[in-house]
């Protein structure tokens, strides 16, 4: 069975790639152009950490085909930093030790960055809520909610 | 938003003798970790590597009669297929030590099933392919005849005579005399002090209570990882996530015949441990199948694997015994405990008995504990193995007695809190510990003082770990500019580099910025035991304190040289060298020092090894606030204070970051957490949506209060602080809502129907 051929702009890059109709938009990103800055967790759709954007919409990779990525938008945690310019929402989740390990936290910083764009000044309960489906095994959340808090305050400018 | 009551230290006159001790400096691994650049297990990828794949047993407990791999050999694509006959039989005196000892012999059967699948999930066979669509393909082809038996799926049905053995000729330890007849016992353990009969006559009131909990998992964002090549020369390269890169090497040469010196492992990033990747399951597989094939071969569990067949920490009962006067003088106590071992012999219920009384100083005692195998996954280390579920039948026993007596539970606890000079029921007396200060925290705190509402309760728990400390090595090297690298064996699990470089930076006298922590390969660093036991800290760090040591008495030298005095006339201050009792001389800068290297000896850099002692146990105390739900049987966690003696914390956020997380995982165990198995013994929760680990939307803030008292075992007082965390959230929880409901919950995990049940049931 041949590939097919999908055309995407990848983190504001036009990207071509080939997968097999079985591959999901995570094994495109890691497998086929070295994006592997999104994780694996579960592969159910059910921990966040191979969170992307798709079309300005916040969706987990794993359960997204390749081929549906014809013509998509995408942004990745490799795409949230500006050069060597890290994203306010980086600055503060290594301001407030908001990782252990580091593998839920790039699904972190994409999910949370979808959030703020949506919602500048959400609650903490609202963010915590956003953030369900986000999980993070080290941390119990307590720090990166702090960071998610102190990232919106700083981007509203206050 | 919460952490109102953090306050890094307590104790002391609050001004720190420490220049960057006790900051919170940006980890030096952190901008990698937030931009994805930083490698994981499964981020490798190598030219010409190809994919593996696991055949696992769709039967808890069956005998393997055959595997015919031709088919799957046949298909276009796959490059290797293999089964136990390609790895060597090992004895069953193979035995290593570590936080929980692994008997090799043991390990190579649980790696892959040799003659017997010993539960759902069992390794059988393994194949390598092209791409990891045909290896999945080969991996169905491949054909296994079984004969199913009947699975042993807990400890009870274990225990009884009439059921089926997993094991041929398990024969009880530590019971005398032995038994002549094999069981699924592996072994009994006791612990004892003093008098028990003459304890429990002295009591003016006794309790006894019954508790049981279930299979939990580590669970670990990062499934099992690894990438192996093999050369034609017999030499093996190992990449992969796990808790140590030189157990690796150990466990892979064991399990696969080879020599140590062919193996060389390399440390990915770790995606989250708890213990569960202290030992290998893929990487031996991979080495073979790289062998068998020629190419590199690559390996990722699914997290359906993950449940099936890694991790999980044993359930088990117990059941508690105190006596105390009227005034809340213990005077005995008695505790049994099963534990659930898995397939193989060797559930933590020793640390159980070792751990689940020592927060008290009690001269009666007597704990004993059955390590029991059952059809289950091998048990691994989870976060002080052992310890939560002894702490859980303890601290909650501990509730009913002040209940009984009509006493605080904080105060009880008071009462018979160990101190320096208590005697541990495992033997040592305590040097200085912190248990004590950590419950007139918890007095003092604004949580405990907080009142409650209806439906609400309150829940105090304690909990001990030992911590370790063990083999580790560092070196410190000086780069021509003045700026250090220090290089250690220990994979950094939670920010370990930051602690590493915080004390280099310490002992040196300059910014923590100008030093970069490396975790190197096997054969970059003299060995290290692994990340683990709450040990790195504590050990590697003295290791470190002890390398950069090693570099101030040579700048010293190398100083003394440029001045031409003797380096005894030198001395090393605010990353200086100054020369004593003389302004003759401009002081010199480390990196004065370092531009000059060449013409005062050549390059500069210090090293330790060492066998690290007087690790200091850790106590903590935590305090959950929850709301029950009388119609649903809903748990919601209102407030939640975890406080524990840290010893110096050495990166605060890090270490408020480790209560914070161990909490967490401990209330995930008391509230949602459990394996469901159906009646054939097969898992029905292998994903994240049933197996309900805590989300944000679960938890409150998690507030901390560091107590910090030094342990005199190291040069900065340091405590291990990573396990402890998680052994009194159990019991906290369970307390909690046992006076929310004014009925005890004495089986976890405290789902809403087994809470309803509770609740609606009369008495």
């Amino acid at each position: 069975m041949s590939k097919h051929h999908i055309s995407a702009i990848v983190n504001g890059d036009p990207t071509e790639f080939l997968c097999e109709t079985q591959q999901t938009l995570l094994d495109v990103l890691r497998d086929e152009l070295n994006l592997t800055g999104s994780k694996e967790g579960c592969g159910s759709g059910d921990c966040g950490a191979c969170s992307v954007m798709m079309n300005g919409r916040l969706v987990c990779s794993c359960l997204v085909l390749g081929v549906e990525a014809e013509g998509a938008t995408l942004d990745t945690i490799e795409g949230v930093a500006t050069g060597d310019q890290l994203h306010p929402i980086q600055r503060h989740f290594l301001e407030e030790a908001a990782l252990q390990c580091g593998i839920c936290t790039p699904g972190f910083i994409v999910a949370t960055k979808a959030l703020l764009e949506k919602n500048p000044n959400p609650t903490e309960t609202e963010a915590r809520y956003w953030l369900a489906g986000n999980l993070c095994r080290c941390t119990g959340y307590d720090k990166i909610i702090k960071a998610v808090m102190n990232a919106a305050a700083e981007m509203r400018g206050a | 938003m919460g952490n109102e009551e953090k306050q890094s230290k307590i104790l002391g006159d609050g001004k720190s003798k420490y220049r960057v001790i006790g900051t919170r400096p940006v980890r030096p691994d952190g901008v990698d970790k937030v931009t994805g650049r930083a490698n994981f297990g499964a981020d490798l990828q190598i030219a010409d590597m190809i994919f593996g794949r696991v055949v696992r047993s769709p039967h808890a407990h069956a005998k393997i009669k055959s595997i015919n791999v031709k088919k799957a050999l046949a298909l276009p694509g796959v490059k290797a297929v293999i089964t136990a006959a390609d790895f060597p039989e090992l004895d069953k005196s193979d035995i290593a030590a570590g936080e929980v000892t692994v008997s090799f012999h043991d390990m190579s059967l649980n790696v892959i099933a040799r003659k017997k699948a010993l539960y759902d999930g069992h390794a059988i066979a393994a194949v390598a392919a092209t791409s990891p669509e045909i290896a999945a393909r080969a991996a169905e082809l491949i054909e296994v005849e079984y004969q199913v038996l009947k699975p042993v799926m807990t400890w009870k049905q274990a225990m009884d005579p009439k059921s089926p053995l997993l094991h041929d000729g398990m024969i009880t330890k530590g019971v005398k005399p032995p038994p002549e007849k094999p069981s699924n016992v592996n072994a009994r353990h006791e612990f004892a002090l003093g008098d028990l009969a003459a304890g429990f006559a002295e009591a003016d009131v006794i309790v006894e209570h019954e508790f049981s909990t279930e299979t939990v998992h580590q669970g670990y964002i990062e499934p099992h990882a690894c990438v192996a090549s093999m050369s034609a020369d017999g030499m093996a390269t190992v990449w992969s996530s796990s808790q140590g890169q030189f157990m690796v090497r150990a466990q892979v040469a064991k399990l696969c015949g080879m020599d140590i010196s062919k193996i060389k492992a390399i440390p990915a990033e770790i995606g989250g441990g708890f213990g569960g990747k202290t030992l290998v399951y893929l990487e031996p597989l991979a080495v073979a199948l790289a062998k068998k094939s020629g190419r590199p071969v690559k390996m990722v569990m699914t997290r359906d694997e993950v449940f099936r067949a890694t991790g999980p920490t044993s359930g088990g009962h117990g059941r508690c015994k105190i006596g105390a006067k009227k005034d809340g003088t213990i005077t005995a106590a008695d505790l049994e405990l099963e534990y659930e071992a898995g397939a193989f012999a060797g559930s933590p219920v020793m640390l159980g008995c070792m751990t689940g009384t020592t927060p008290y100083d009690i001269k009666n005692m007597r704990a004993v504990g059955y390590d029991v195998v059952v059809n289950r996954p091998k048990a691994a280390a989870y976060r002080a193995p052992g310890a939560p579920v002894a702490a859980f039948v303890v601290e909650s026993t501990m509730d009913i007695l002040a209940d009984k007596l009509g006493m605080c539970p904080l105060e009880l606890r008071l009462k018979n809190a160990a101190k320096e000079g208590t005697k541990a029921p495992y033997g040592p007396k305590f040097l200085r510990i912190g248990y004590e200060e950590t419950l007139l925290a918890a007095k003092n705190s604004k949580q405990w003082n907080t009142p409650l509402g209806p439906n609400q309760g309150r829940g105090i728990a304690s909990g001990f770990w030992f911590n370790i400390g063990g083999n580790s090595s560092a070196s410190v090297a000086l780069n021509e500019d003045g700026t250090v690298i220090v290089v250690t064996g220990n994979p950094d699990i939670g920010g370990s580099r930051a602690s590493m470089a915080i004390m280099t930076a310490e002992v040196l006298g300059i910014e923590v910025s100008r030093v970069k922590p490396l975790v190197a390969d096997t054969e970059s660093v003299p060995y290290s035991d692994l990340t683990g036991g709450s040990r790195v800290t504590f050990a590697t760090g003295k290791a470190v304190i002890e390398a950069a040591q090693d570099v101030v008495k040579q700048l010293r030298q190398r100083a003394a040289k440029v001045w031409e005095i003797d380096p005894d006339q030198v001395e090393w201050k605010d990353g200086m060298a100054v020369a004593i009792e003389t302004d003759k001389y401009k002081p010199l800068s480390i990196a004065d020092i370092a531009k000059v290297a060449g013409k005062t000896g050549g390059p500069i850099s210090g090293k330790a090894n060492i066998n690290a002692q007087g690790a200091g146990p850790g106590f903590g105390t935590h305090i959950c606030d929850v709301e029950v739900d009388p119609e649903t049987g809903f748990v919601k966690v209102l407030r939640y204070l975890a406080i524990q003696d840290v010893g110096t914390a050495i990166h605060p956020s890090y270490v408020e970051g480790q209560l914070q997380g161990g909490a967490v995982q401990g209330i995930g165990w008391a509230l949602n957490e459990e394996y469901v198995y159906s009646k054939e013994g097969n898992l029905l929760n292998t994903g994240f949506l049933d197996y309900r680990v805590p989300v944000a939307s679960d938890m409150p803030m998690i507030d901390t209060i560091l107590v910090e008292v030094p342990n005199p075992g190291h040069p900065y007082g340091v405590r291990g602080v990573g396990e402890v965390p998680i052994v009194p959230p159990l019991a906290a929880v369970a307390n909690a809502v046992s006076h929310a409901i004014g009925k005890r919950v004495s089986a976890l995990p405290i789902s809403p129907p087994k809470l309803l049940a509770i609740i609606q049931s009369k008495g």
